[in-house]
């Protein structure tokens, strides 16, 4: 319970204290140790779990379960080589002349402040407080898409506001539906909500109310997961706002969307007898990895292209949950590891890469390799990564994912493939002349920080080559629990 | 039998908060969008009383006075001031024509209620009916936000949208959990806190709030 407290006491405090504190030289390295000290705590957190089993404290307002500590852990380890990566990338930022002390002192509370939303999202058991944090998060990060003040940048806020905002309203009328079909067998009060509560009644609660439900559920979360047709703002978001926000946006805020919406799957499942919510999963999910594939091509801006491929991979996760079954849950939740793993280090290396040149324009980057081998080569690598290239990580989940559909829907199979393969033809041939040839770049005045992006590639190939014992029980328990 | 008194009367506000929707969709000038919407949160206000006072839900008191204070007093009067501040008196032009808007919504309040029928059938409340109108008004403050371009009018349907979904959470279960209400509201004022800031930095910018000027990140460029 200690715990608990301290992975979501510590990202609050931090963001307090980083409010209170302005901006100091000192401030990044003390995001950076409010961020190690949130990784710790969800360490010791994933530590007694794995140890003495899942949680249900404080009231049972709190639930740590097989499914939901893997992306604690997640969460808190990303955030804080996110932060690593931030130092170096805001001064440099800053010595550009492209923000100002006050902006970044907004800049390092916010990003704390974003963190502890995620996390609460994660632990809580409540399903309204579950929505109150994904709103939460939403405005957290609309303040930092706008940092820059730029006209593109405050449309693209303004635009992320907007629709999440609406998207999220769908999802609380689905929450409201959900504690209408609940109140009558657990009675009216706080109980109703909580999902263990619900889970535990979920064959006896009411059909038509729960597909309803889940309805709004899915179009609510799935506008911040990026579906389509749901996804305009997410391109927007990504390109225009700092690095380091893309980066949590794609590694963190999408995949803890999804958790809200699979969590609301699993009690759908349980009230409905039809394969109503895996249908609709499967559609969801289907149509954004065949849509952004068609669009991954069409880029002319480094960050849009990889804010279309993460809309891509949500859609092939989304796919693989709907599907269900034990192998293709479990390659949907390595999936979504090794698709937040990847995908922030590309983000790094995009960041360092755009300051380098100057430009976020594809044409307009050349010749990385040359000047900075480290960046070159991040960007290369993790481009073949998220490209499903063996023996990484995101080729294990993929292939099966593949397989699985092959078996189980033989109808979606091709388009998949199609995509897969369309998607691998678009990036590979943008990012391939980034690389190599000739050089635009420049030398920056900071050393760019890149072991975080070595330590996230490392991890993803260690996956694609061999999962943890404790890793894969939980990857089976969770996959088991999503059913 | 009819159904008691209190019933009835939460009928009328809900009829009224419908009023007030199709009010707002016709209205051109913001200032009165702000009273209509002020309105709109008194009605809620007080069919969230009634229903307390009905069924002798302690705890809908306070939402009712939540309710109250943030939506009739707080947040139009945050509006009234980023307008003054702003000195953005500007007419409300939308996308389409009202009597075009309205004939939509007509269609949205049949296509709601007939959503609702299932649900209504189910619910135990005595304000069940009610069920429907609630649909109806998020419904409708939907439509509103996309047939206007300019950014307050769009803010006020998304406030709009959100009491519909508020009564659409006191007429069919009473209210949710207290904690979760607490939340909303503090989302919600939170919100509205980050675009009034929001507000100020889209005008420094662009010397105007007409969102006709976000319109230049397009797909797939």
């Amino acid at each position: 319970m200690i715990e608990i407290l301290f992975v979501l006491g510590v990202p609050l405090a931090g963001a307090a204290l980083l409010a209170a504190l302005g901006h100091r030289g000192i401030a990044p390295a003390v995001n950076v140790a409010v961020s190690l000290g949130t990784f710790l705590a969800a360490a010791a957190l994933t530590a007694r779990v794995v140890t003495e089993g899942p949680l249900l404290v404080l009231d049972r307002q709190f639930f740590v379960d097989p499914f939901n500590v893997f992306l604690v852990a997640l969460t808190a380890f990303v955030g804080f080589t996110t932060a690593i990566f931030s130092r170096p990338y805001m001064r440099i930022e800053e010595e550009h002349k492209r923000l100002s002390a006050p902006r970044l002192r907004l800049y390092h509370s916010m990003f704390q402040l974003f963190n502890f939303t995620m996390l609460l999202a994660l632990l809580t058991n409540n399903m309204g407080i579950l929505w109150v944090a994904m709103e939460a998060a939403t405005l957290t990060t609309v303040l930092l898409v706008s940092l820059y003040r730029t006209p593109a940048s405050l449309e693209a806020a303004w635009k992320y506001f907007i629709l999440c905002g609406v998207g999220i309203a769908q999802a609380l009328f689905g929450t409201i539906l959900l504690y209408f079909a609940a109140e009558k067998l657990l009675g009216a009060g706080g109980g109703a909500l909580l999902w263990t509560e619900l889970n535990a009644v979920k064959a006896q609660l009411e059909p038509t109310v729960l597909s309803l439900a889940f309805v709004f559920l899915l179009v609510g979360y799935g506008t911040k997961v990026g579906l389509v047709p749901l996804h305009n703002w997410l391109p927007d978001a990504h390109a225009e706002g700092p690095t380091p926000v893309s980066a949590v946006l794609s590694g963190l805020l999408l995949n803890v969307a999804l958790y809200a919406v699979i969590r609301s799957k699993v009690l759908v499942d349980g009230a409905v007898q039809t394969s109503f919510a895996k249908e609709l999963m499967m559609g969801f999910g289907l149509l954004s990895v065949v849509v952004a594939a068609f669009l991954l091509s069409r880029q002319k801006d480094i960050k849009r292209l990889f804010a279309y491929s993460s809309i891509e991979h949500m859609g092939i996760i989304t796919f693989a949950f709907g599907m269900g079954g034990p192998i293709a849950n479990f390659a949907g939740l390595l999936h979504m590891t090794v698709h937040s793993l990847t995908k922030s280090a590309i983000f790094f290396t995009v960041g360092h890469a755009t300051q380098k040149t100057g430009t976020q324009a594809m044409d307009d980057i050349r010749g990385l390799i040359k000047i900075s081998p480290l960046v070159g080569w991040g960007l290369a690598i993790g481009s073949l990564a998220i490209l499903g290239m063996p023996p990484f990580g995101v080729f294990a989940s993929e292939f099966l994912i593949l397989t699985t559909a092959m078996k189980e829907q033989p109808w979606a199979a091709p388009f998949l493939l199609g995509a897969l393969g369309l998607a691998f033809a678009a990036v590979f041939s943008k990012v391939q002349p980034m690389v190599f040839g000739e050089t635009t770049a420049k030398r920056l005045p900071v050393r760019p920080a890149m072991v975080p992006v070595f330590v996230h590639l490392a991890l993803v190939l260690m996956l694609g080559l061999w999962i943890p014992p404790f890793l894969a029980a939980w990857y089976r328990e969770a996959a088991r629990l999503i059913g | 039998m009819a159904p008691p008194l209190f019933a009835q009367f939460i009928n009328l506000l809900a009829a009224i908060l419908l009023l007030l929707a199709f009010a707002m969709l016709a209205q051109r000038r913001v200032l009165s969008l702000i009273d209509l919407f002020a309105a709109q949160g008194l009605a809620l206000a007080c069919s969230t009383a009634i229903v307390a006072y009905g069924t002798a839900q302690p705890h809908l008191y306070f939402s009712a006075g939540l309710t109250l204070v943030l939506k009739v007093f707080l947040l139009p009067w945050l509006l009234h001031r980023l307008i003054r501040r702003l000195d953005v008196k500007w007419d409300v032009e939308g996308l389409i024509n009202v009597p075009t808007t309205m004939i939509i919504g007509l269609v949205l309040v049949v296509f709601s209620f007939n959503l609702a029928v299932p649900i209504s059938q189910l619910a135990s409340t005595v304000t069940r009916a009610t069920l429907g109108i609630a649909m109806a008004t998020v419904m409708l403050s939907f439509l509103m936000m996309i047939t206007r371009r300019k950014a307050i009018p769009q803010v006020i349907g998304f406030l709009s949208m959100e009491n519909g979904l508020f009564f659409a959470a006191t007429s069919a279960t009473y209210g949710m959990p207290m904690v979760v209400e607490l939340g909303i509201a503090l989302d919600v004022l939170v919100g509205m806190l980050i675009l009034g800031v929001f507000f100020f930095q889209i005008r420094e910018q662009f010397d105007s709030l007409d969102l006709k000027h976000l319109e230049k990140l397009k797909e797939g460029e």
